[in-house]
């Protein structure tokens, strides 16, 4: 379970404070599949980086009883002076399972062959695509948060993440933050809407998805 | 999930473990040498120094071994500077790694304190037991009393580390002031003379310094009654828990308002 309760999020900036988030809750259960939609700036990166505990609100409280992955967002999160196989010892280390034999699963999910012996700072986009969705498959958790799946890679591996994620790790819960409807609908059962700072529910998906699209026009 | 302390003290030595590893090998490389080079870096820091303060006979005329003291006075240095150096500007490259929930703030200083306290504490050890079997030093009269002096000094880095690191993350100030501060402070902090030697009004200024009080003890418990140590381990402690108290807070503060990159 993992319950967000009257969150809050300010950031100080230059042009004074900026209220990113507004009073935003909701629960998300075992298994669940949750997506959030809304436009870009909408505050959907910084909801999903604090219910990751990555931040933390300003105010309000979420509680996490299941264990929660960090945002995969296929790029960040990664060391650019270090190889590949020492982002994943790192990962590994921090979380607390022993990298031996996820080596193996690296290195054949990859394809990144002697790169991974590289700095992934000579690394292409989509190499650093392959690399950070191995390692996030490293870990196992009960809730997967996905940032903006579908920007990267090609339809090879596309198909590959979708596979690890969405089939072998169907019966876990996620989050996905997104603008693409499309993607939501293939990926989620309820969807919710994060428009100038607030979280909006709704019955049905349709109804979401049709309250994004009118958004869209005005 | 409401974890235990045992439970995040795991997690935590999990996480200052895995940052120091990341530490060692984006700094050394695995290059010649590799992380040898966290030791062999202030070992030669150390004998340049001391090389150097042979030709220009400080600490002479005193009947201490030069090397001793040399070898006393300039690891005392090394153990704040460095700390507290490498504390500043420490979170900025890693912010990338904040993505990660258990991985703090307070983490980062941590992991870089430790690292340069081994390097420190390795290059003294090593530097001193060379000597000593050179027969151009004699070991610490009282080794324990050395041992309370360097912790002093490691509390007293580490605390300025945090201190520093913290307050940096907000104002660049301090990192531009640490530099100048740092050269004023070689002098002063007690490397290069011992406080009794000095006319007592300078005795009653330069004990406000307070790494001062850190390098007499350690000298006391090496020369034993062949010096006349000034020190009050009151006022160390009381300046080391203030910077820890302030630290602490600021960086509370502060990992509640970063972003990961």
């Amino acid at each position: 379970m993992i319950e967000v309760d009257s969150v809050c999020k300010r950031y100080r900036t230059r042009t004074g404070v900026q209220h990113v988030l507004e009073n935003v809750g909701f629960t998300v259960s075992p298994g669940e599949k949750v997506g959030i939609l809304g436009r870009n700036g909408a505050g959907k990166s910084t909801l999903i980086r604090l219910i990751s505990g990555a931040e933390l609100p300003t105010s309000g409280r979420i509680m996490r009883s299941m264990s929660v992955s960090w945002p995969l967002a296929f790029s960040g999160g990664f060391q650019g002076s270090l190889t590949g196989l020492d982002n994943l010892r790192f990962i590994c280390r921090v979380y607390g399972v022993s990298h031996q034999e996820r080596v193996a699963y690296l290195e054949e999910f990859s394809e990144l062959g002697r790169y991974l012996r590289e700095p992934v700072k000579y690394y292409s986009a989509g190499m650093r695509a392959r690399l950070a969705f191995g390692i996030s498959m490293a870990v196992d958790f009960d809730c997967f948060l996905i940032d903006e799946i579908v920007a990267v890679g090609d339809n090879r591996f596309r198909q590959r993440c979708e596979r690890e994620l969405f089939e072998k790790r169907g019966d876990r819960a996620r989050i996905v933050v997104s603008h693409d409807p499309v993607f939501m609908r293939e990926h989620c059962e309820r969807a919710m809407l994060l428009e100038a700072g607030s979280l909006n529910t709704f019955d049905s998906f349709d109804q979401a998805l049709e309250h994004y699209a009118a958004g869209g026009r005005q | 999930m409401e974890a235990s302390l045992r439970k995040s003290l795991a997690i935590q030595c999990r996480v200052v473990g895995a940052l120091m590893l990341r530490e060692i090998i984006t700094r050394y490389g695995r290059h010649n040498i590799g992380f040898l080079w966290l030791f062999v870096e202030p070992m030669i820091f150390t004998l340049a120094v001391m090389s150097l303060w042979e030709l220009l006979q400080v600490g002479h005329g005193h009947g201490l071994p030069p090397a001793a003291f040399a070898i006393t006075g300039y690891s005392s240095i090394l153990m704040w500077r460095n700390i507290a150096g490498r504390c500043i500007n420490s979170v900025e490259p890693n912010l990338v790694l904040m993505h990660h929930r258990n991985v703090r703030v307070i983490d980062i200083f941590i992991a870089r304190a430790l690292l340069e306290f081994l390097g420190a504490t390795a290059s003294f050890l090593l530097l001193g037991t060379a000597f000593c079997s050179l027969g151009l030093a004699e070991g610490p009269v009282n080794i324990l009393a050395v041992l309370e002096g360097w912790m002093m000094l490691l509390w007293f880095g580490s605390s300025l580390g945090i201190f520093v690191g913290s307050f940096g993350i907000r104002y660049e100030l301090v990192e531009k002031l640490w530099h100048p501060l740092t050269y004023v402070m070689f002098p002063i902090s007690g490397a290069l003379f011992m406080v009794d030697w000095l006319p007592p009004p300078l005795q009653k200024a330069v004990l406000w310094v307070p790494m001062v009080h850190g390098v007499e003890m350690i000298r006391a418990g090496f020369f034993g009654n062949s010096v006349r140590p000034h020190f009050d381990l009151g006022y160390l402690s009381a300046v080391c828990l203030a910077l820890t108290t302030l630290g602490l807070a600021q960086s509370r503060i502060v990992s509640r308002e970063l972003v990961p990159e």
